[in-house]
């Protein structure tokens, strides 16, 4: 089928307007969170429901058309980057709630409904949904789940793959998957599980089935400063030791505390090497017992502590961590963010060895992350008008992320491979695991036209690196640029 | 050669003989699945493949081999004031990591403290190419590459071997009490969907003749209000949530044929005679459901020796197609008998 009989047959199942093709029309789809790599795409599509879905990827599948689904754009690991030749199926249109079900603790909903959207319908029945990544009020919710996103309360209350019942999949054979539901439990393989976190390879989510939780009815928010990034590290695994979950525990060193108080003086404390901050939820008198025990941990360990148990003490408390990120750009034209998961023993090792790291590569690095769940978010200020300052920032992020694995950890914890992280991904795992994982994709995709390119590298990418799974020592090529 | 490269040899064998495996943990399950019909079907343990290989409490998480008896784990966790979140049953006192893991059963605090499924974190597998394989790892967020532990788990055996997963503990509360009220099944419906609403520190439900009992779990500081919050006082057997787990209340040993309903949160059920756990999404009647509402899933149980042998319903068609599809993709030339599949 030529091209056009394509695009003609795409105009004829969508809505008006459902189509984008005009070269300057596409530009805002060319990137997504990860605005360092850009494509153009051959044709977005815009559908308003499950049929038109459907339809998009029969015509696409006639006419051997691969297919990058999208949701709000945020991923930050180039997940839903375009492809020139390809279809970009952005799902923002479809952001309905079929149905909030009280009794069950349920909504169903579509898959473009923004992650706050959902908390925000149910919040007149006191219940939430818990995941909350940072993006929250823009991300969407089958974003969510092909990213298995987590948020700052996954502590406690899990990431996505925790909190998602039920999902409904098209594929691009043309099937319809009808998986899970409220809550019931199936033995067998459970193709779930499959789907979470599976960044758009096996695909389409058209619709999710999310739990729902009764609004904690009190919280508490503790922020403990410290002298040293080892002692803050420290303390965080003291309080679980404590046998306490706290619903969030967040650390920010003092780069970040700095950029966070000159934008949003939140009142934090200029001179510590670092915060924690830990939020409390739960019966009002559990709250007050856990509260004084980690206010004793964070103490014990030399750490200042101030403590909030008012609703506007603590989001006061909380507006620097919120504002990090924007924060960042105030105080270097770019940053690269990254995502590596270590057990909590080694916060204070890695986080010293990433110091170390930076000055080698003459670069600054503010940390600002999930303490509690052990999952850093370095972020490498760089210039990209500086020449050559792109390939630093990018070779360190290699170092930083071997340096995670090494440590028994991983490259991503939430905000998943992409285009990204597909050199780290060589160093993870070993060339039959990765082969594993490319049959597995072709169990839900033979022809290979789901978000091709993406998530798990080729065998001969990972061989031309020069050699893979180096499990205790660094990247082999670091000068190798990565993309 | 170590337990490990012992069971790969054995898998990488059987392909080339084109012999099947049945793998078995403690051989435990009160199930008999179709192998016994089959002829060239060995038997594969993960019995000797035991040990715990990495536990640090402050971690929150448990490494072990597949092996392991589920009693060494939860006392390793309990001596360190943590428990097993998923509290997987164990038939006759026994059963193992890997066997709980393929069977992908929880326990009594699966809609509180999460299911098997949310607990694993990460496993070793000999996949049907006889390759050994890591997935997942020990921390708690990890996106890279499929989920493929968790898609293990529920698997009966047909993606593969485990040799050994990584599972997320939790500290065990600081106290825990087994209330009890008489009532109707209609009545404990109705209270129990209520409190799933509210914020309550309830980690278990079970309604059997009569009696429903509630465990609340937490400091004593939450305890005592709650017990006032519901409305329910009376002094319970906190012997029951173990009983219920392992199949061993006397509700199990009166009938021979026994049904398990998996029930949509929410939905009401008010049968007097059955057993309703986990906040009335589980449910347990004698014989066979004589006609199923829409989206309960049920599993019956015929005694059978000192054993159970079960029949499930089909998997939806579309499904089916593509459970089999990763079952091939796991293990192309089909060694591992498939249990997983009917
Ligand atoms: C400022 C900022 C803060 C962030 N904070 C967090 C955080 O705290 N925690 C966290 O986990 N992430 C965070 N992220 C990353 C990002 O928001 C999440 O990964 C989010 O889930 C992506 O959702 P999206 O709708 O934007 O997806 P997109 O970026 O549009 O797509 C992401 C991937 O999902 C696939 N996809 C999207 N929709 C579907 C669907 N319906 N079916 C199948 N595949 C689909 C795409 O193909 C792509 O591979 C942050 C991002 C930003 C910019």
């Amino acid at each position: 089928m030529s091209d056009t009989g394509v695009l003609d047959r795409l105009r004829a199942a969508l809505p008006a307007q459902g189509l984008i093709t005009d070269r300057q029309a596409v530009r805002p789809f060319e990137t997504d969170g990860l605005t360092a790599i850009r494509e153009r795409p051959w044709a977005v599509a815009l559908p308003e429901t499950v049929d038109q879905v459907r339809a998009v990827l029969r015509i696409c599948r006639e006419g051997e058309v691969p297919v990058v689904t999208r949701g709000a754009g945020t991923g930050l690991s180039g997940g839903a980057r375009p492809l020139k030749d390809g279809v970009l199926l952005t799902l923002t249109k479809m952001r309905g709630i079929k149905e909030i079900d009280v009794d069950a603790c349920t909504a169903t909903v579509e898959p473009g409904i923004t992650n706050l959207a959902i908390s925000q319908a149910v919040a007149e029945h006191g219940l939430f949904y818990a995941p909350d990544p940072s993006s929250q009020i823009a991300c969407s919710i089958g974003g969510n789940v092909a990213e298995n996103s987590g948020g700052v309360h996954c502590l406690k209350y899990g990431l996505t793959v925790h909190n998602v019942l039920g999902l409904r999949v098209e594929t691009y054979e043309g099937d319809e998957l009808v998986l899970g539901g409220k809550g019931v439990d199936v033995l067998g393989v459970d193709l779930l599980y499959a789907i979470i976190g599976s960044e758009g390879m096996l695909g389409v989510v058209t619709e999710v089935t999310v739990k729902l939780l009764p609004l904690p009815v009190c919280k508490h928010v503790l922020l403990g400063a410290f002298d040293t990034v080892e002692t803050a590290g420290d303390a965080v695994g003291a309080i679980i030791a404590e046998g306490i979950v706290p619903a969030g525990l967040e650390m920010m060193d003092n780069p970040a505390i700095r950029a966070a108080e000159d934008f949003a003086n939140a009142g934090y404390p200029r001179d510590a090497a670092a915060i924690l901050l830990c939020e409390l939820d739960g019966t009002e008198a559990q709250v007050a017992t856990d509260a004084l025990r980690v206010r004793e941990v964070l103490e014990s360990r030399g750490a200042e502590v101030t403590s909030a148990a008012d609703a506007a003490t603590q989001e006061q408390l909380w507006k620097g961590r919120k504002s990090a990120f924007p924060a960042m750009g105030r105080i270097a034209p770019d940053y690269y963010c990254m995502d590596g998961t270590i057990p909590r023993g080694e916060l204070g090792r890695v986080l010293g060895d990433i110091g170390r790291l930076a000055d080698e590569y003459g670069l600054r690095v503010a940390n600002v992350f999930h303490a509690g769940d052990g999952n850093l978010h370095p972020l490498i200020l760089f210039d990209a008008n500086q020449p050559g300052e792109l390939e630093r920032a990018e070779a360190l992020g290699g170092r930083i992320l071997s340096r995670c694995v090494q440590a028994g950890g991983t490259v991503t914890g939430e905000h998943g491979v992409g285009v990204e992280k597909l050199d780290a991904m060589c160093e993870q795992f070993d060339a039959a695991e990765l082969a594993q994982f490319h049959r597995l994709k072709a169990a839900f995709d033979p022809a290979g036209r789901m978000n091709p390119g993406k998530a798990i590298p080729t065998l001969a990418r990972c061989s031309e690196l020069g050699g893979m799974h180096v499990h205790a020592g660094k990247l082999p090529h670091p000068e190798l640029e990565r993309f | 050669m170590d337990s490990a490269e012992e069971l790969v040899a054995m898998v990488a064998d059987c392909r080339v003989a084109e012999r099947r495996i049945a793998i078995m943990g403690h051989g435990s399950k009160p199930r008999r699945v179709a192998w016994g019909h089959e002829t060239g079907v060995e038997e594969l343990s993960t019995r000797a493949h035991s040990g715990i290989l990495e536990y640090r409490p402050e971690e929150l998480v448990i490494t072990a081999q597949s092996g392991t008896p589920l009693a060494e784990l939860a006392d390793a966790v309990a001596a360190q004031g943590q428990l097993l979140p998923f509290d997987p049953p164990r038939f006759g006192g026994e059963g193992t990591l890997g066997g709980a893991i393929a069977s992908g059963l929880s326990g009594p605090a699966r809609p509180w403290r999460g299911s098997i499924h949310d607990a694993v974190l990460g496993v070793e597998l000999i996949n049907g190419l006889g390759e050994r394989l890591r997935f997942g790892g020990s921390v708690m967020k990890n996106v890279a590459g499929y989920d493929v532990s968790r898609l293990v788990v529920g698997s009966l055996g047909s993606l593969g071997v485990v040799l050994s997963a990584s599972v997320r503990v939790l500290p065990a509360p600081a106290a825990e009490e087994t209330v009890c009220t008489r009532c109707s099944a209609s009545e404990a419906d109705v209270r129990v969907r209520c409190w799933a609403r509210r914020p309550l520190p309830i980690t278990g439900t079970c309604y059997v003749d009569g009696t429903l009992s509630i465990r609340l779990s937490g400091g004593p500081a939450a305890i005592e209000p709650a017990k006032v919050d519901i409305a329910v006082d009376e002094s319970g057997d906190a012997g029951i949530w173990e009983a219920v787990r392992d199949r061993a209340h006397p509700f199990f040993g009166r009938n021979d044929v026994i049904t398990r309903l998996s029930l949509p949160r929410g939905a009401r059920f008010d049968d007097d005679d059955a057993l309703i756990e986990w906040g009335g999404t589980q449910a347990w009647i004698a014989g066979e459901p004589r006609s199923l509402a829409a989206n309960v899933y049920a599993e019956t149980f015929r005694r059978d020796g000192d054993g159970w042998t079960t029949s499930r319903p089909p998997v939806d068609g579309t499904v089916a197609k593509y459970v089999e599809r990763v079952r091939h993709a796991f293990d192309p030339d089909g060694v591992f008998v498939g249990a997983g599949s009917g």
